[in-house]
């Protein structure tokens, strides 16, 4: 066991942590924040996406001890009292999700990709995104909303 | 999806990760793990301990050292992606990082860590080849240096031992060369069915990915460039690979495909001399 | 006096409302399976084989056992008093057909890679999947049978021996004079197609948790299933719990696709788990599990013939299936190609009509319905099959079917069911005129004529679809074991708002912000006083759940009739209290007016109703009313679709680089949401044509076991859709609506292909196996040029 210090959301955790529990079992089963899902076992499909000091990474393949002094925003952490992050906002505006189960991965990348390029063209938003699968939309609301939030309306 | 259980040390340097890795059996350094762990999840890699070296700045950098750019073991695909001294000297490498998996691989994937693990599908280790690059490892006898070439000997093996360390990656600054990294694959995020890249300067360097156990030169091409340009080096693109089967592609398909993006590679070389 | 149909709907109907679904999900506060964890609970880890055929000899627990935090372990053989019935299938579609005793761990034999062996409970998922790595199992390996047509051959190995043959079942219909037809036809075309198989990947893997209470031997099982009300009833049957003692329950669920239109071995299991063990068990699949064991879709090969004029009338058709059913029937395998047997004429007006299906087992994971079922297999093969008659006959893919389309409604088409409504001029004119047809057609023809590495196809599907999975009586006539109504509950409570209980399961598909809607121009009050309460036995004990594009053409027309009687005991409790007649009550959004100006509205009734203190003679309290709605019809959705596609000829990579559709779906409730339905169904389809595919070896291993080899395109690799939708409401139900769930999966996947086939047409190619990956491309065209 290995104690490690993680920031989440803001709130600064102090774990002990078995050093094969990934990021995103610390995130869900330690702190219950089950806001980010598990939607695969080989790193493809983003589902697990959350910010480790301001960039996206796929939870399920960092450890949670390599995570130790690091500050992590997750999808409950978007949110400021109870005011939508523009991110979320666009994709309720523009029906970007159905089932929901990979909304959370797609919403904490586009923040990560709008904040590398705030002015993203189509293509650059499909491929900001190509880290992540969705089986509801075909992406294409998800793109619309993408455009929404940088501020471009599709 | 649950790794089997390992130790886990973390190294605050490069000498004491060398001790660590010989200190126990089944020792695996961990740089940014998005090679390690996946295979770690499916329990197809069972380490006995984990070295991390992930937290190791001193090997994320990228300097200018004269003829040649020094990269940092730890620099993340990202960084490479976006340092302004690749973009200027060898855009190859910062075009190629930009390849590499999804955005989220690029922000934790090392370059050091995609090298030292030797799979042929990878992008950087065939642009290193290319470019001729120097591979500087550090290890129980000291530092040394490896040229990309002889560093990869077959599917995920190289010329790493038990307890080196890959430290640094040189790369040529490419002045006036045109440059092109083509990459086939079916879905953005997936490994290359086949890349090409190519150096043109005069002379033509050539390497291919998943083509063989290790990146291949295609030094045969590369001959036929110099005798009758980009059609005549295609053709015998394939000449000394030894191309895979598998889902993506069988080997003849990746023959054929290696001829026609090395043709496609080369042009766009030339295009941008 | 109008009805309240004809008044009322539209007030809020036919707006795009934002979904009420939205903020739960979009801030992590959804509770999917795997986010519940129960006081005491148990983690399951199944023990899989490795064959696809072998026999099962010594299972060594021991080691599990001892392993930390275990608590206990057990073989198929362990469990096998334990089961009262075989795992459920709800339809055996003839008499004669073969159907396995299907227990959830294998005993005597392991039929396909994946197949339950043994399971361990242990404290921690962790230890869980540690022990179960302990377990060892002595296999005799057997010869394993992968290919449908390769397990019907003489001396192919039996998945079930004690049937003599790999033949499940064979299943014909026919209508008008086929023979005859084909005999005098002067042209005729017979194709043949595959279907891959493919894996339906719902974005969240399955999951459930079995809870019980030992003091009143009730379970509850928390599943990711479309199905909680099939799952109550056949779980019941299977485990020996009571009915009545068993409360399902979905909670937020991932997505389905048909994938969780299913009753599984794992949830029986852990239902059986707790009642031994006396402890909730949870049980969650990790993706390349569920690559192994949960179902799959298509996998079938298709044989279709059509007999045509010179002018290119085409008389009659004629197809033949070979399904590979896998090596159990799962709750829809054996009927799930038949959900499309009346389809093979698609949108056309033909006299003759004769299907022959056969479902066949093997030593692979069951296939079953998956988003379409049956009906993008039909679709494909009479759209492609059209396609390939113009082409002989030298004809414009337009005309042809301009030529052939029904045109007056109702109509009987030639398999024998009545299509309701339609106007398949109207979308197929409308799609034309936004793709441009004739400047794509120049710009087709500049490039053939130049010889451009990069030639460009147009791919046209103009399907005809039936949905609405219904009626009782009609699916009762072809063996479906259950019936196809559904049921809503509305009442309004004392304080003015109103709850809406349904019987459907929704994934994805915004039920509560349509239902909403329904309910909100059923009872005159605004969205947001509608509370939507679903997927969950106790709350919702009545429903058939939500499957086949069924749940708005079944279960919203069943929220609107009973919304309906609610406001018809309104009106008698404001007549009562305004003194008038309630026939002379005026009523508009949620308020009766009498003559003399006098208003009571619904909120008023309904605390009257519930205090009681003054109500009709007679009259119950309460104001509430639940509909169980079976409809007459099935719903017949139709549209057209058009692919362009670039193929680089050099490399064989296909580029979808437009997708023009325009569907007719009825009355549309929320425009927004049947938009997205489409969308998706579409990159469902488009990605059976050129990425998706489930490959075995020959000894039945899956070699595309994960998502790194088995393709889900992501957002790069598909374009933004161009979509439209012409209407012409259902006469079948009061809302005039048609289901949308998977119209675009049924369209899609021809009008990719048919796109593929038109570009390299200069080849003289005709046919590529799906999916048209890069090599298949290149090798027809290699092939092509010797």
């Amino acid at each position: 066991m290995r104690q490690v210090s993680v920031s989440v959301n803001g709130v600064r955790h102090e774990l002990l942590l078995e050093p094969r529990e990934l990021l995103v079992y610390v995130l869900r089963e330690r702190l219950g924040l089950t806001g980010t899902n598990v939607g695969c076992d080989t790193s493809s499909c983003g589902a697990c996406t959350v910010l480790l000091d301001g960039e996206s990474v796929k939870s399920c393949t960092v450890l949670g001890v390599q995570a130790d002094g690091s500050e992590i925003t997750t999808i409950e952490g978007l949110a400021v009292n109870g005011t939508l992050h523009a991110v979320q906002e666009a994709f309720h505006e523009h029906h970007a999700l159905q089932c929901g189960y990979c909304t959370p991965g797609f919403v904490m990348a586009t923040v990560s990709l709008l904040a590398e390029n705030p002015d993203p063209t189509e293509e650059e938003i499909r491929h900001g995104l190509e880290g992540n699968l969705c089986r509801c939309t075909g992406y294409v609301n998800i793109v619309r909303a993408v455009r929404a939030a940088a501020g471009t309306p599709a | 999806m649950i790794p089997a259980p390992f130790d886990y040390e973390v190294a605050g340097s490069v000498e004491e990760a060398v001790e660590l890795l010989g200190a126990r059996e089944d020792a695996k350094l961990l740089a940014g793990g998005h090679s390690l762990l996946p295979l770690m999840k499916l329990r197809f890699a069972r380490p006995a301990v984990l070295v991390d070296i992930g937290r190791l700045e001193e090997l994320r950098y990228v300097r200018d050292a004269g003829d040649r750019l020094a990269i940092g073991a730890l620099s993340r695909h990202r960084d490479l992606q976006t340092d302004p001294l690749l973009q200027e000297h060898c855009p190859i490498v910062s075009y190629t990082a930009g390849l590499v998996g999804d955005p989220q691989v690029r922000h934790r994937g090392t370059i050091g860590g995609s090298v030292a693990h030797g799979d042929p599908a990878s992008d950087l280790p065939t642009v290193l080849v290319t470019l001729d690059a120097e591979l500087v490892v550090r290890g129980p006898g000291g530092e040394r240096t490896v040229p990309a070439g002889e560093f990869f000997r077959g599917v995920f093996e190289t010329a790493l031992g038990p307890q080196d360390v890959l430290a640094e990656i040189r790369v040529p600054k490419l002045g006036e060369s045109g440059w092109s990294y083509v990459k086939f694959n079916r879905r953005a995020q997936d490994w290359a069915t086949v890349a090409v890249a190519a150096v043109v300067n005069g002379g033509a360097r050539i390497a291919l990915t998943s083509m063989g156990p290790t990146p291949v030169r295609a030094r045969t091409a590369e001959e036929a460039f110099a005798a009758g340009g980009a059609e005549a080096a295609a053709a015998v693109a394939d000449e000394g690979s030894d191309p895979p089967s598998d889902t993506a592609a069988t080997a003849d398909y990746r023959r054929h495909l290696a001829r026609v993006l090395t043709r496609r590679a080369i042009e766009e070389a030339v295009s941008r001399r | 006096m109008a009805t309240i149909t004809e008044v009322e709907i539209g007030r809020v109907v036919g707006t795009s409302v934002k979904r009420k679904e939205d903020l739960k999900l979009l801030t992590g506060r959804a509770q999917y399976v795997d986010d519940i964890q129960v006081p005491g609970m148990l983690w399951m880890e199944v023990v899989r084989s490795p064959y696809a055929h072998a026999r099962i000899g010594a299972i060594d627990l021991s080691a599990a056992t001892k392993a930390p935090g275990v608590i206990a372990a057990f073989s198929g053989a362990d469990l096998a008093d334990d089961w009262q019935a075989s795992l459920p299938t709800a339809w055996v579609p003839t008499e004669d057909t073969n159907h396995p005793n299907h227990r959830p761990l294998a005993v005597d034999k392991s039929r396909f890679v994946g197949e339950g062996i043994a399971v361990v409970v242990a404290e921690t998922r962790e230890q869980a999947k540690d022990a179960a790595e302990l377990v060892a199992v002595d296999y005799e390996p057997l010869k394993p049978v992968v290919d449908a047509q390769r397990a019907l051959e003489e001396g192919a190995p039996l998945v079930h021996e004690e049937f003599g043959t790999n033949r499940c079942y064979t299943w014909k219909l026919s209508a008008g004079e086929v023979d005859r037809l084909f005999a005098e036809a002067p042209v005729t075309v017979t194709e043949r197609y595959r279907q891959q198989r493919l894996i339906p990947n719902a974005l969240e893997p399955r999951g459930c948790i079995a809870q019980p209470s030992p003091a009143t031997g009730e379970f509850t099982l928390v599943s990711s299933t479309q199905v909680p009300h099939v799952a109550r009833t056949t779980l019941a049957l299977v485990t020996g719990i009571p009915e009545a003692r068993l409360r399902v329950v979905a909670p937020d669920v991932g997505g389905g696709f048909g994938s969780k239109l299913n009753v599984y071995a794992e949830e029986a299991l852990v239902l059986d788990l707790a009642r031994r063990l006396g402890r909730p068990i949870k049980w969650i699949e990790e993706r390349s599990e569920g690559y192994l064991a949960t179902i799959h879709g298509r996998d079938m090969a298709q044989e279709i013939e059509l007999a045509a004029t010179e002018e290119g009338r085409i008389t009659a058709v004629r197809a033949r299936l070979t399904v590979n059913m896998g090596a159990w029937l799962q709750l829809v395998t054996a009927g799930t190609p038949l959900l499309g047997a009346w389809l093979y004429c698609g949108a056309y007006d033909l006299e003759g009509y004769e299907l022959e299906c056969t479902g066949v087992f093997t030593t692979t994971m069951s296939t079953d319905a998956y988003r379409g079922a049956g009906r993008p297999e039909a679709t494909y093969a009479i759209e492609r099959a059209v396609d390939a008659l113009a082409r002989k006959l030298g004809m414009d893919r337009v005309e042809i079917r301009r030529l052939n389309f029904l045109s007056e409604f109702p109509a009987t088409i030639v398999s024998g069911l009545q299509v309701d409504s339609g106007d398949f001029e109207a979308h197929l004119n409308r799609a034309l005129e936004m793709l441009d047809y004739e400047a794509l057609r120049r710009e087709q023809s500049s490039r053939r004529e130049r010889g451009d590495p990069r030639q460009l196809g147009i791919g046209f599907s103009t399907y005809l679809e039936m949905c609405g999975l219904a009626p009782s009586r009609i699916l009762g006539a072809i063996r479906y074991g259950a019936g196809g109504w559904d049921a809503a509950q509305v009442r309004i409570m004392p304080t003015g708002t109103a709850q809406v209980i349904i019987g459907t399961s929704p994934h994805g598909q915004g039920h509560v912000t349509t239902f909403s809607q329904i309910a909100a121009d059923g009872l005159g009050l605004a969205v947001e006083e509608v509370e939507v309460l679903h997927g969950d036995t106790a709350v919702a004990p009545l429903g058939m759940d939500t499957y086949g594009s069924r749940s708005l053409a079944v279960g919203g027309v069943a929220v609107w009739h009973a919304c309906e009687r609610v406001v018809e005991k309104a009106r008698q409790i404001a007549a009562h209290k305004l003194g008038a007649a309630a026939g002379d009550l005026e009523y508009e959004a949620g308020t009766f007016t009498a003559s003399d100006g006098g208003t009571v509205t619904v909120k008023e009734a309904a605390f009257a109703a519930w205090t009681a203190h003054d109500l009709p003679e007679g009259m119950e309290p309460g104001l509430e009313s639940t509909c169980v709605y079976d409809p007459p019809n099935f719903s017949w959705p139709s549209g057209t679709h058009i692919a362009v596609v670039e193929v680089d000829t050099e490399t064989g990579a296909v580029d979808l680089a437009r997708y023009v559709a325009v569907d007719d779906v009825g009355r549309v409730i929320n425009p927004e949401i049947v938009e997205g339905q489409v969308q998706g169904g579409i990159a469902q389809g488009a990605a059976q044509a050129l990425w998706e595919e489930a490959v075995h070896d020959e000894d039945g291993n899956l070699l595309t076991g994960s998502m790194v080899s088995y393709l889900v395109p992501s957002a790069v690799e598909l374009p933004s859709f161009e979509i439209d939708r012409t209407e012409t409401p259902s006469p079948t139900n009061p809302l005039g609506v048609k289901g949308v769930g998977e119209t675009g999966t049924i369209a899609s996947t021809a009008a990719v292909m048919n796109a593929v086939i038109d570009a390299l047409e200069p080849f003289g190619i005709t046919e590529i196996d799906m999916p048209a990956s890069p090599e298949r491309v290149w090798r027809a065209i290699q092939e092509a040029k010797r």
